[in-house]
Order: C-alpha cells, then structure tokens, then sequence
C-alpha cells in the first residue's frame, strides 16, 4: 500500500454563519473574508503538516489546484510542491493535479512539473485533472463543452514535449507551436501520472490505454465509492489487463484518536466545518452545462459537489457521518478495521489520507497523523501481498545520489 | 406546426424545422432555450408568415453538435440550414442567441440576408451594464430572469422540478448539457465573440425589438445594436421581459408586419 497525505489547505476562518451568509464556498464568495497576514500562517503551517507527515513515514505527500475558493487555497499547487522538493528528501511529491486544460499553453505544465521532478530528484507524481467545473469553467472561463476536447489536446501536448529529445512543431486546435522544445526535462522519464475521475467510462479507459492511475476523490466515502469503483474494475476485467490494485486510489477523510469517544471529542467540529462551510458550493457552479458529457451524465455518476449539494450536510450528525462512513474516525483499531474493508471492497493501492479537515488546529493534525502512522499504517502496508506493496508502473523512480539539502544557516 | 428533418451536406448532420403558417417566408432561430413547449411566438408569426424554425444541433432532435465549436463555424452553419431551406427573401428573425446568429450572418452575407429582425439579441457586452450568467441558473431562477410576469413564464416553460430529486436533477443536467452546452460555445462566460466590430458590415433592413423590462439583456443593449446597424428601427414592447416574443407575441408579430 503506499500513503499519501493529502492537504487540501482550506481557509480556517470561515465563520459560524457562513451557510446563511453565503451562497457559495467557490466562485463568487467575495475576497474580502481572506486575510493576507492570516493566510501567512495557515500556509506555513500546513506546509509544516507536510513536511511532518513525510518525518513519521507516509510515502508520499499531496497538494492539488483550485480556484476561487476558500476551499482550498493553492491556485498553483506547483508552488507550495517546490518548497517542499527544498524541505523534504524522501516522499513522493504528488500534485494532484495541475488542470492542464488551463495553461496556456499547456506546454507550462510540462515545464513546471520537468522543473519539480528535477528539484525533487525525481520524486515527482504527476496529476492530470480535468478540474471542477467551479475551477474550470466559472473561475478560469473555459468553455464547458470544450473543455474536455482541450484537456485532451493538452495531455497530447504534454506527453509529447516530454517523450521529445528534439524541438517539434504542434499544431493543435487550441495550442498552436512551431517550436515545442521543453527544457528542462525530467528525471523520471515519464513521472507516474494519476488521473481523478468521477465515474466516466472515458476516463476509465483513458486510464488504462496510458497505464495510469485511476482516483477517486470522494468525500462521501468508500460505501458509496463501492459501485463506482466496481465499474473501473469491471472495465479493467473487460479491458484484459492486470489488476494490480495501484491502478486505483481513493482519497478518504482520516480521524485518528485513542479512543472512538475522543475522536468525536476533539475532531467533531473541525469535520462539521468540513462537510458544512467548505463543500457548501452553490449547484448551479457544480456543473456548468457541457462540462460532463452527456453519457457520463446518464450514468448518474455526478460531481462530488454537486452529490454534495444534493445532501444533507447540515442534519447530519457526527454518528451518521462515522456510521455511513463518511469518515473513518475513532481509536486506531476502528480505523484500522474500516481502511482494511475500505483498501480491500475498493481493491485500491493509493490511499490520500484527508487528514488535516476543515479547521482543525495543528497540534490535532499532528497528534492524528502520528497515530494513523504509528498504530494504523503497519497493519495495513501489506495488504496485496501478491503485489509486494509496490507497482513500479504507478510510483516514483527517485535518482540514487540527490544532492543533500542543507538550510542556509549550516 | 410540423416537424419536417433537413439532412446536410456532406456534414450529414440532420436538422429538425419546425413549419408553420403560409405567407411570406421568414426564419425563426431559436434563443439559448430552444423552442417553448407550443411556441406562442412561432403560432402567432405563423398566422401571417410561412415560418421556418430550424432546431441549433444540440437543440430538440437536431445532430452535429460536436462539430460546431466557435461562432465562425455556427455562423455559416446558419447560413447553410438558410440555403438548405430554400427561402424566398426570408425575413430572418433571431431571438437573443438566435439574435447574435443572425447578426452574424447577416454582417457575412449581406445578399443572402437583407431582411433582419433582431429580438433582444446576445452579442454585445457593455461593462457597466452586465448581462446575467445564465449558465449558473438554476430551473426555478428561470422564468423571472426571462419573463416580465414570472409566473405566467413559469407555466410556459413548464419547468420548475425538485433539484434535490435525484431523477429530475439528471434529467435536467442532460437537458442542459446539450442545450446550454452548445449556446455556451458563443455564449460562455461573456457571450461577446466580436460581433460589435461587425455590425457595421450589416446592410440588411433590420428591426430590433427590445422589452421594456428585460433584466437578462437590459434595454440599453438595444440601443447599442440601433446605433451600430445603420438601416435600423428600435421598437420597444411595454410589461415584456428577455424572451419578448413568448410574453407578447402579437405586439412583436404586430411590429414585423409594420416594418417588412
């Protein structure tokens, strides 16, 4: 199994009347309510939460892109994975990702993510979203419809920018290059690349034509995630290839305590902040018309957001949130008994571990993230033991000798 | 009214019409909404006009949505639908993004266009005076964006529904997803493609009509598109929102006959 810790980065002072003050957490939720000097410390302290969990062992540790939001804060995750290629040695970096379909040209997130490879020696995970329809298409202005024709372009683009030892012409719908010519160019020939999706057939075989990692990143839960996940597998037996769980990941909130009392105790409120103030995204910015196709949208398989404006968030109680495994919350027996049914009815290889949610103060996140490592993480590490606790195909490929960082004062 | 299927070529694409009414020839195209259920404007048109409202791809039974992308490509798309149909001096009228289409085909092809009749068109994007993001609606902010009496609107549209309602929501997301997804190709996220830098090019007789209480296209665009074009006529329709010719169409047929 390989873990990673995952940081969305919220704002953690959004206030308790946000609900009734605000339509939306994204889009059109007005700046003001963001403090520059607040936003200092949140970010180095989640950049601290990283860095810690790559100290007590997880294997790699992730970052994403949003926009517009006080959901999570990092419109360039490839920002906050370069302080991290400086402050950390071991961990997978996984950006997760950058949504290619915004750069212009996309031929910047070939360059960007050479760059963190190079920086990190080679520990680079590349994510490769289509991005959320909040993001994408009311934030960043895509056209819905053809957003998805131009993110294919962009991955086109970016593949071959990086297979390229010569400069090439591209002549693209959307990007037109007489020069493509990506200096540098990575360590890792091809960096493992992860592909979040939300259920599309499309992307299930996009996955497997390039053998990339399919996730999944719900906040709903590994019993809901079960029939979604059981169509990826079905495809992958249709499909013919192996099944080596590390062709899937599932990220999955984390709350880890002594006992189950003391975990609704100290993480109770910090999950209410969660599922109430961060996922609150007003529905009409959950899918603009022609950002899912029209196939996907008759499977019934929506966007996380727009599942989440169709819930009952606010009646929800901390026991409905634990019992329909919303979360995997209590002493670190329960939780290792829920990811052990989570890892095996999902047959995933990736976990990101949501471990830092909503508000939650540092020393929690730490004292959460330590338990997870020491009592949980052991019991579950070989749990594909068929597969050695590792697929080659979907993990980083550091180089031997790194140069060995030191801070400026030594 | 009857359905009739054009098949182009060598696209193959096929086009639902909708037909009505005898009498001069005149096209209808359709705004981001498509057609209503039993159009009052295409009935009342109908009774002095041989009306020909083709369905956008996207729209109704209409195919070939995946190979229209820009305004160029919808543009003589129009134009090709236009020709297709055989029309005789066509009076062509185009409600707000049906507006823009026509706008545009007529700024390109000023002999195949010489008759216009603008109904609150899209298009235009004047900064101090923004038009609503009708991609973000959801069904039940609809008729008050559209209709000056919304109520009367909303048993137009016939709409409304639970979006909490799993099935409704689908329903209406795949609805919208072919819908909305085509209009946003122009329309999304300003539906300005230019259009202002061609309207001079516009030698067609046109007429823009306008409701005195639009709050999706304020009124002021109309004035806009009468200084821009300059064989034009603005009329304006007193207690009629955006979707003008649906809340008043006999004001609106009245206006048409007047002018052509």
């Amino acid at each position: 199994m390989k873990f990673t810790w995952f940081h969305l980065m919220p704002w953690p002072h959004m206030p308790d009347d946000f609900r009734q003050k605000h339509r939306s957490v994204w889009v059109d939720l007005p700046n003001r309510m963001y403090e520059p000097e607040l936003g200092h410390i949140a970010y180095h302290q989640y950049l601290d939460q990283l860095e810690y969990a790559e100290s007590v062992g997880f294997d790699g540790i992730g970052v994403n892109e949003h926009h517009a939001n006080a959901y999570g804060l990092m419109p360039s995750p490839n920002i906050m994975a370069a302080t991290l290629t400086r402050r950390t040695s071991k961990a997978a970096l996984v950006v997760l990702g950058n949504s290619i379909a915004l750069y212009n040209p996309p031929l910047r997130v070939a360059e960007e993510m050479a760059m963190l490879d190079v920086l990190s020696g080679g520990r680079l995970v590349a994510g490769f979203p289509v991005g959320t329809s909040m993001d994408t298409n009311y934030a960043y202005g895509t056209i819905p419809a053809l957003t998805r024709e131009k993110y294919a372009e962009a991955h086109d683009l970016i593949r071959k920018a990086w297979a390229a030892e010569e400069p090439f012409a591209f002549n693209g719908r959307y990007t037109k290059l007489r020069y493509v010519n990506c200096w540098p160019k990575p360590i890792q020939r091809l960096p493992p690349i992860f592909i979040p999706g939300g259920g599309s057939v499309e992307t299930y075989d996009f996955c497997l034509d390039n053998t990339y990692s399919y996730s999944y990143l719900s906040y709903s839960g590994y019993l809901r995630a079960k029939l979604l996940m059981e169509g990826y597998w079905k495809r992958v037996a249709e499909r013919k290839v192996d099944e080596s769980p590390y062709r899937a990941g599932f990220a999955q909130v984390i709350c880890v305590a002594d006992t189950d009392a003391e975990a609704e105790r100290l993480y109770g409120p910090h999950v209410n902040y969660f599922y109430n103030r961060c996922l609150h995204v007003y529905p009409g910015f959950a899918d603009a018309p022609g950002y899912r196709t029209v196939k996907t949208i008759q499977t019934g398989a929506l966007s996380q957001f727009t599942q989440a404006a169709a819930r009952d968030y606010p009646n929800m109680s901390w026991k409905d949130l634990v019992d329909g495994r919303y979360v995997v919350a209590g002493s670190p027996e329960t939780v290792r008994q829920q990811m052990e049914e989570l890892i095996k009815t999902l047959r995933v290889g990736n976990i990101f571990c949501l471990m830092h949610v909503g508000n939650m103060p540092n020393d929690k996140v730490r004292y959460s993230t330590r338990l997870f490592a020491e009592k949980v993480m052991p019991h579950l590490r070989n749990l594909w033991p068929e597969w050695k606790n590792h697929d080659d195909r979907f993990w980083v490929h550091p180089m031997n000798e790194p140069v060995p960082l030191r801070v400026a004062a030594e | 009214m009857k359905t009739r299927f054009l098949t182009l070529k060598p696209s193959g694409v096929r086009i639902q019409v909708i037909e009505a009414g005898k009498g001069r020839d005149l096209l209808y195209l359709h705004g981001a909404g498509g057609h209503m259920p039993a159009d009052p404007l295409i009935a009342a048109l109908a009774a002095k006009y041989r009306v020909a409202a083709p369905l956008l791809p996207g729209y109704g039974q209409s195919t070939g949505e995946d190979g229209l992308r820009d305004m160029l490509d919808i543009t003589l798309h129009g134009l090709d639908v236009l020709g297709a149909l055989k029309l005789k001096k066509p009076i062509v009228v185009g409600h707000s993004m049906g507006g823009m289409i026509a706008a545009e085909m007529a700024a390109i092809a000023r002999t195949e266009v010489a008759n216009l009749c603008l109904l609150a068109p899209a298009g235009l994007w004047l900064d101090d005076h923004p038009i609503a993001d009708i991609f973000s609606k959801l069904p039940y902010e609809l008729p008050g964006l559209l209709f000056h009496d919304a109520e009367a609107g909303r048993k137009l549209l016939a709409s409304g529904g639970d979006m909490n309602d799993p099935e409704f929501l689908k329903q209406f997301l795949v609805m919208n997803a072919r819908r909305l997804g085509m209009a946003g190709k122009i329309l999304f996220p300003i539906p300005d493609r230019g259009l202002g830098q061609r309207l001079h090019r516009i030698t067609a007789r046109t007429l823009i009509v306008w409701g005195t209480e639009d709050v999706l296209t304020p009124p002021v665009y109309g004035h806009a598109f009468k200084r821009a074009i300059s064989k034009s006529k603005l009329v304006r329709i007193a207690k009629a929102g955006h979707a003008v010719g649906q809340e008043k169409p006999a004001a609106v047929l009245k206006a048409i006959k007047e002018f052509f």
